[in-house]
């Protein structure tokens, strides 16, 4: 095995060129698990712990641009505010020691069903911009996703960073598991309401192939709202609108049965955390009035 | 491969490093540092918890290359000299060692969050230790001694 240590964004960029078959280690909460257990031998690893341009954040253009290696701890510290659902589902994964490695662009390279920031940035609109030594691309990030723990990367390419606008609307995340901490999402939710535009964004996590949008769910409480000039007054979010949003989430997931829960469960959780959600936020949204 | 890191404050050069191998198992088996204990290796059980350069991670999950040029503290660093560092001794005292395999994870984990908040609550003190698993003790007694530490 090689062991590849770049220190600069353009070093590690040349280096995924010549090894595209290297596997990229940010904070090694994935890989190393797969190595450990032997369920994996890349012939060389691509360490990315040593290229500072990953571990900056900044805003540019009206968005955050979030470095792939900012970790979840960094997230929760400098960008709780700024991106809240980021932040909410950050709070959420794995521990203390997970956080401070763990990073959102381990989460996307990893694309597992269940990764607990894809929710949140879904709901958010957030694109991918991804790079290799041909150029950068930018993807949205309901694009990014394309199969079970699949995603748009070509051999070649890396995750530059994560292009998220911060909200001028409540944004929500609701996870389902066992414990409060360590727990893979059984199923999970992230909502964000965008006043502006009249949208609503949803993001559904661990209760499909992929993590994937409720849309027509989403187009629903965003046309219901707009019909009962809810967005203007400000007005109560009446429960059976709530509820019949919940039934939609529900209605655009496809889970399995697995070790965690079964898809009948997820169906449940998902229909009772987006009616939670819904209220939470529009509370939210009719306080800042 | 060969890897130079410090340790506890004394540089380590380590030959026939595995590039895929995980910095506890540097630590254990190259450096002769077994304080910090290997029973889990996938990031569920804390009790392989160190200091990379001032941040408390699991070292099952760093690869031992990853900490190439960095500085490290394990749990045989936290005492000085023949003094046990007072969360250790709050440890012993509260009877929160049982068959100690998790204990030094927690000792490491305890000695960040009260270096980061001295005076924490109890939710506080679970939230901390939440990525450390014991089997023994049933947590009362940790919570004690991180409590009377706190106090001290
Ligand atoms: C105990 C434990 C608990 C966990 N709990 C949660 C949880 O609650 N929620 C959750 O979502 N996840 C959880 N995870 C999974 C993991 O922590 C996350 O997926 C994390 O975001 C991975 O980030 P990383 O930097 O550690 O990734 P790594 O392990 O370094 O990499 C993960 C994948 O991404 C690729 N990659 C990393 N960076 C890049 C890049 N810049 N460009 C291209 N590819 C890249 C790697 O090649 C690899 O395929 C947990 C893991 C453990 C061990
Ligand atoms: S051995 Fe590292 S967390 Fe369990
Ligand atoms: S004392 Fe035995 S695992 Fe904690």
């Amino acid at each position: 095995m090689d062991f590849l240590a770049p220190t600069t964004w353009a070093a590690a960029l040349a280096a995924k060129a010549e090894h595209p078959d290297a596997v990229a280690v940010a904070g090694g909460t994935d890989v190393m698990v797969e190595i450990n257990f032997d369920r994996r031998r890349p012939p060389a690893l691509l360490d990315l712990t040593r290229v500072p341009e990953l571990r900056e954040w900044a805003p540019e253009a009206g968005r955050i641009r979030l470095g792939a290696g900012v970790t979840y701890a960094r997230v929760i510290d400098e960008l709780g505010a700024t991106l809240p659902g980021l932040a909410m589902a950050a709070r959420t994964v794995g521990s203390p020691q997970i956080r401070n490695r763990g990073t959102v662009g381990g989460n996307l390279g990893a694309a597992s069903p269940a990764g607990d920031s894809h929710p949140a940035l879904l709901a958010a609109d957030a694109d991918v911009e991804v790079a290799s030594v041909r150029g950068t691309r930018r993807i949205p990030v309901a694009e990014f996703f394309t199969g079970v723990k699949r995603n748009a990367l070509a051999p070649d390419e890396l995750i530059a960073a994560v292009w998220i606008t911060p909200p001028a609307g409540p944004q929500q995340f609701c996870k389902i598991g066992t414990r409060n901490a360590m727990v893979i999402a059984v199923s999970a939710f992230g909502l964000a309401l965008h006043p502006a535009r009249r949208a609503v964004g949803t993001g559904i996590g661990s209760a499909a192939p992929t993590p994937r949008r409720a849309t027509a769910a989403a187009g629903f409480l965003a046309g219901e709202l707009e019909a009962a000039g809810l967005w203007e007054s400000r007005g109560e979010l009446p429960d059976a609108l709530a509820v019949e949003f919940g039934a939609r989430v529900r209605d655009a997931a496809a889970p399995i049965d697995d070790v965690r829960g079964t898809a009948a469960y997820r169906l449940h959780t998902l229909s009772v955390m987006a009616r939670r959600v819904a209220g939470w936020a529009w509370t939210e949204y009719r306080s800042a009035a | 491969m060969r890897i130079s890191l410090t340790v506890n404050g004394n540089r380590h050069d380590v030959d026939d490093v595995w590039e895929g191998e995980s910095l506890l198992y540097a630590l254990r088996e190259r450096m002769g540092l077994p304080g910090s204990k290997n029973a889990c290796e996938q990031g569920e059980c804390g009790s392989c918890t160190v200091y990379l350069d001032d941040v408390p991670v699991c070292s099952c999950l760093v690869a031992a290359g990853q900490a190439q040029g960095r500085s490290v503290t394990t749990v045989e660093g936290l005492a000085s000299d023949e003094r046990l560092h007072p969360v250790q001794q709050a440890f012993l005292e509260c009877g929160a060692v049982q068959c100690g395999f998790c204990t030094p994870g927690l000792i490491v984990s305890t000695h960040d969050l009260l270096e980061r908040n001295p005076a924490p609550s109890d939710p506080e003190i679970r939230e901390a230790l939440a990525g450390n698993l014991c089997r023994c003790t049933g947590y009362e007694k940790i919570l004690d001694a991180v409590r009377q530490a706190a106090s001290q």
